[in-house]
């Protein structure tokens, strides 16, 4: 990754905002990690596999500290854990099927959708 | 028949997070708006129902090398401290304000994937 101080910088500063959208919006850290360790010099496959090592401790803390806050009902939790645990595996099946730009401009499509939903 | 309906709601999200998308991002929306979940406990769900694919993830892809761990602990950390203290005040706003903020983040993170849809044949995968 970049090296020197403002390279140094960057990376703290850039450490500083992803977490702090991921705590306080309880997601999208992983979505910001992956430009900003490219932009670092990482290639695509380093910097998927390293933005997990970013957002993974990040997560857990500020999971914890929802959690403490009585935000997180395991009725919720546990079905969704689960989905999401053999979802993981399905997805990473089909990461070399399904053609990379038809998915990319379906979740771009939906993400704007929802986001306009959510946003009025 | 929730359990089912969450449970499908985590397969989708865990699905575009195995494909390296950004599972959580469209998981929070399908909670909030079809099952009814309340956002801040969308959001807390979300952080904490990613984590034991994250692991298992992890671990493969530390397995192949494919971890750069240089200067590692820079972003790690203040990404830590940083998202404990977003946490911390996230459940002190209001959950409206919450979801409009997070409607906006979805719109100015699908530059991404729309980017990855659009880019140029010569450009390295």
């Amino acid at each position: 990754m970049k090296r020197g101080k403002s390279g140094n910088l960057v990376t703290v500063a850039g450490g500083a905002f992803l977490g702090t959208i991921n705590g306080l919006l309880g997601g999208g850290g992983g979505m910001l990690a992956v430009p900003l360790l490219q932009a670092g010099g990482l290639s695509p496959k380093s910097a998927h596999a390293t933005a997990i090592a970013v957002i993974l401790p990040a997560s857990a803390v500020s999971g914890i500290v929802y959690l403490f806050g009585g935000l997180v009902p395991f009725g919720v939790l546990v079905p969704v854990a689960l989905g999401v645990f053999l979802g993981g595996f399905l997805g990473a099946k089909l990461l070399g099927v399904l053609p990379v730009r038809a998915v990319s401009l379906l979740f771009g499509v939906l993400m704007l959708a929802a986001g306009w939903r959510m946003l009025l | 028949m929730a359990f089912y309906l969450l449970f499908f709601s985590g397969l989708l999200g865990g699905m575009l997070g195995g494909m390296g998308m950004g599972g959580g991002t469209l998981l929070i929306p399908m909670l909030t708006l079809f099952l009814g979940v309340s956002q801040p406990v969308a959001q807390g769900v979300n952080l904490l129902s990613f984590l034991p694919m994250s692991v298992l993830a992890l671990a493969v892809h530390k397995k192949r090398g494919l971890l750069h761990t240089q200067g590692l602990p820079m972003l790690i950390l203040p990404a830590l401290v940083f998202s404990a203290a977003g946490a911390f005040f996230a459940s002190r706003l209001p959950a409206l304000v919450l979801k409009k903020g997070f409607g906006l983040l979805l719109i100015l993170l699908s530059v991404f994937p729309f980017s990855l849809a659009f880019r140029k044949k010569s450009e390295k995968p």
